[in-house]
């Protein structure tokens, strides 16, 4: 049944846009075209440059058989430091999980980008075939991509009581899953900005803070597009999460190339600004909420972290379950107990992220009453209202905007 | 052919074109299906990861993107323009590569020659110090490489003390740095491959016969005479098989450059491959771009051993 649009015109032109861009990919897929790419870097392309097509390859995939009731197991992928762990390795929030349900949960910390995550198992995601992961947990425009592909299952929300009660709402309506159909918020987290209060006392309001003549040379930003360009833009009064155009974007990438063609920015880099910050290399930058809150509990509270005046960045990341995968129950089982208050305070004391369950911060109080009032992991909705979602672009502008991002920082 | 291994041992069949006795023949004939089993191994490794992947990369650089494709989505065809888009976009980052890489193989080359001459020749006596040099030598690159690199950052960093000590003595301005620099990613690509250089030109002096060089002195050679007319012929296929074991690899290199460099003038052609390859999605412009830096260095190399190369290797 075809939901129902939103008043907001804008909101609802933004919806119909993704929409017809869905139609467009759908269209485009049942002609029967070969998709490529990295797993196609193996036989498969071989077969097609032969001018065969890889079995399945095109065609609507569907979900796998599942098979929860019997097998009780679980594989999850997900990103490095990113769960409850306690000095032996071992996850206990996980562990009291598999008492209570008796489902074995075999946890990888496979996911090391988007990207490069992406890479290694489109091709077989694309084909409908297993990647042994029932739970793989990838970035907002990243989750999105797979959902419009049609590689993710649909989630039954009748089993995800805790999640439709306790997900924070600004969560719940995201453009590039309408309802939380086929994702569940893990962490979430803001794209802002940060400094060094020793060496730069001064501090900074905006993102054109970060260009002054004091900082030429030790400013980082992030090299995903989202958050640094995001985070430009909204200093230049764009509405990221509505509508804005090649113009607007354009402005924003003139202002990144200026500043990395004069030497104000030291480097555009991942997760290795940590590295610059703590050498000292980087006394100022674009960086990650919760990474500032690990770096200062591990080297003293030496830095300094602001969503910027004109607005940060928010992203998520998002759990989904695959189309091969055959354990969509006990998915959905590790989802909704993860969307406990209890369990996701236990997740948040560890990993210092944005907790997107609500009650979590009621929860915290008897964890951990410290961190109760750390507005990076229980933000106020005041907070929450300077954060902004980057849009959900359609294919041709993620093509197009990535490749004038990649230019401009040198690659 | 198990029927002739049959065959009770006797005279040879008279066959006037083969003199051979049959014992002969079937020794010969044996010999040769001896080295095709061993060679077999070999050769399906090659065809299976060389051979082949070089067949799809090739293929792969021709595909198109279909109008309103999705992420990742391309067809079959015969897009040579992408080799020409390419190669207009991108080559000033693959004349920079072979710069760096030039510049890093020259580097390593004047670090190395010594450092193997010594544990190569002067040591011979010291079989001991010996052994600890070249384990010495060695032992760094037991460890990881991306580490290594990353710790060339902390050496080489603002406020570390190399950094310090030139700035202290106006070596280096005040506002500069040493690290996200040309520099920096020379020196990470120097010190990454000194060992494929080292191995070679040590390997090949080992086998310098001393007394060589005792003649020289006693026929009035100069020192540095010596060494142009005896010491580096005899160490030449180690210097050339170590060049090229240096330079191919540090052109094609992607992590000293993301680590070490900037976003400005150290990009080299393996990150722009990479960010094609992963960020943009650009499977055939990827593609393109890796056979054309593999052309380049096969056009380089061959000119070079053209020009220089020894029958010692070839």
């Amino acid at each position: 049944m075809p939901q129902e649009l939103p008043g907001d015109p804008l909101v609802r032109e933004l919806i119909t846009a993704q929409l017809a861009s869905q139609r467009l990919a759908r269209n485009a897929v049942s002609r029967r075209r070969v998709l490529a790419g990295a797993g196609g870097l193996g036989l498969a392309a071989l077969l097609a440059a032969c001018g065969t097509k890889p079995k399945g390859a095109g065609a609507k995939l569907s979900p796998a058989q599942d098979l929860s009731a019997s097998q009780k197991e679980l594989n999850w992928a997900n990103w490095t430091l990113y769960l409850d762990a306690d000095d032996d390795g071992k996850y206990p929030s996980l562990a009291a999980f598999t008492k209570r349900s008796g489902i074995k949960v075999n946890y990888s910390e496979d996911v090391d980008g988007n990207d490069t995550y992406y890479g290694k198992v489109q091709g077989q995601l694309s084909r409908g075939l297993n990647t042994g992961r029932d739970i793989i947990t990838l970035t907002d425009w990243m989750a999105g991509r797979l959902i419009r592909q049609g590689w993710v299952q649909e989630l039954d929300h009748s089993k995800l009581p805790n999640v439709d009660k306790n997900m924070l709402q600004n969560l719940k309506d995201v453009d590039f899953d309408l309802g939380r159909k086929h994702s569940v918020t893990w962490q979430t987290g803001y794209g802002g900005i940060c400094w060094n209060k020793a060496k730069y006392p001064k501090g900074l309001k905006s993102v054109s803070d970060l260009w002054a003549p004091e900082l030429k040379g030790r400013v980082t930003a992030l090299d995903e597009m989202r958050d640094t360009m995001g985070l430009i833009m909204l200093d230049q009064g764009v509405d990221i999460a509505r509508t804005w155009g090649d113009q607007e974007f354009d402005t924003a990438l003139d202002t990144l190339t200026q500043q990395i063609q004069d030497g104000q920015i030291r480097k555009v880099q991942g997760n290795s600004y940590k590295e610059d910050l703590i050498s000292g290399d980087a006394l100022a930058g674009i960086v990650w909420s919760g990474d500032i809150t690990q770096l200062n509990a591990e080297n003293g509270d030496q830095w300094e972290f602001v969503v910027p005046e004109s607005g940060g960045t928010l992203w998520s990341d998002n759990l989904m379950v695959p189309m091969a995968s055959q354990q969509k129950g006990n998915a959905e089982k590790l989802m909704n107990y993860y969307y406990e208050p209890e369990v996701a305070a236990l997740v948040a004391q560890y990993v210092n992220y944005i907790c997107p369950v609500k009650g979590a911060k009621e929860a915290m109080e008897k964890l951990d009453p410290e961190l109760v009032n750390n507005p990076l992991i229980f933000p106020s909705e005041q907070d929450l209202s300077h954060a902004h979602v980057f849009r959900s672009l359609t294919p041709p502008e993620e093509s197009d905007y990535t490749l004038k991002f990649q230019t401009a920082i040198g690659a | 052919m198990s029927v002739s291994l049959d065959k009770p041992r006797g005279p040879a069949p008279k066959k006037p074109r083969d003199l051979r006795s049959a014992e002969e023949i079937k020794v010969e004939k044996k010999k040769g299906r001896m080295g095709l089993y061993l060679i077999l191994p070999g050769m399906a490794y090659m065809a299976l990861f060389f051979a082949a992947p070089v067949v799809v990369l090739l293929s792969m650089s021709l595909f198109v993107k279909p109008e309103g494709a999705e992420i990742g989505e391309f067809v079959p065809g015969w897009n040579w323009a992408a080799y020409g888009d390419m190669l207009g976009h991108y080559w000033p980052v693959l004349v920079r590569s072979f710069v760096f890489a030039l510049i890093a193989t020259i580097a390593a080359l004047i670090i190395a020659f010594p450092m193997a001459y010594l544990v190569a020749v002067r040591l011979r006596g010291k079989p001991l110090l010996k052994g600890v040099l070249l384990v010495l030598l060695v032992a760094p690159f037991f460890s990881s490489f991306i580490l290594r690199t990353q710790a060339w950052k902390q050496i080489l960093a603002d406020e570390g003390f190399i950094a310090q000590t030139l700035k202290a003595v106006a070596i280096l301005p005040q506002d500069a740095s040493l690290t996200a620099t040309p520099f920096a990613v020379i020196c990470g690509l120097t010190y990454n491959f000194l060992p494929f250089m080292m191995l070679p030109i040590y390997a090949s002096l080992e086998r310098l016969d001393v007394r060589l060089l005792e003649a020289a002195g006693d026929l009035y050679a100069s020192p540095v005479r010596t060494f142009a007319k005896v010491t580096l012929p005899q160490a030449m296929p180690g210097v050339f098989a170590g060049t090229l074991l240096t330079f191919i690899p540090a052109a094609g290199d992607y992590v000293n450059a993301a680590i070490l460099g900037n976003n400005r003038d150290t990009s080299m052609i393996g990150q722009v491959i990479d960010s094609r390859f992963f960020k943009v999605i650009d499977y055939p412009g990827a593609a393109a771009l890796s056979v054309i830096l593999m052309i380049c260095i096969l056009i380089l190399v061959l000119i070079y051993i053209r020009r220089f190369g020894t029958k010692d290797l070839f």
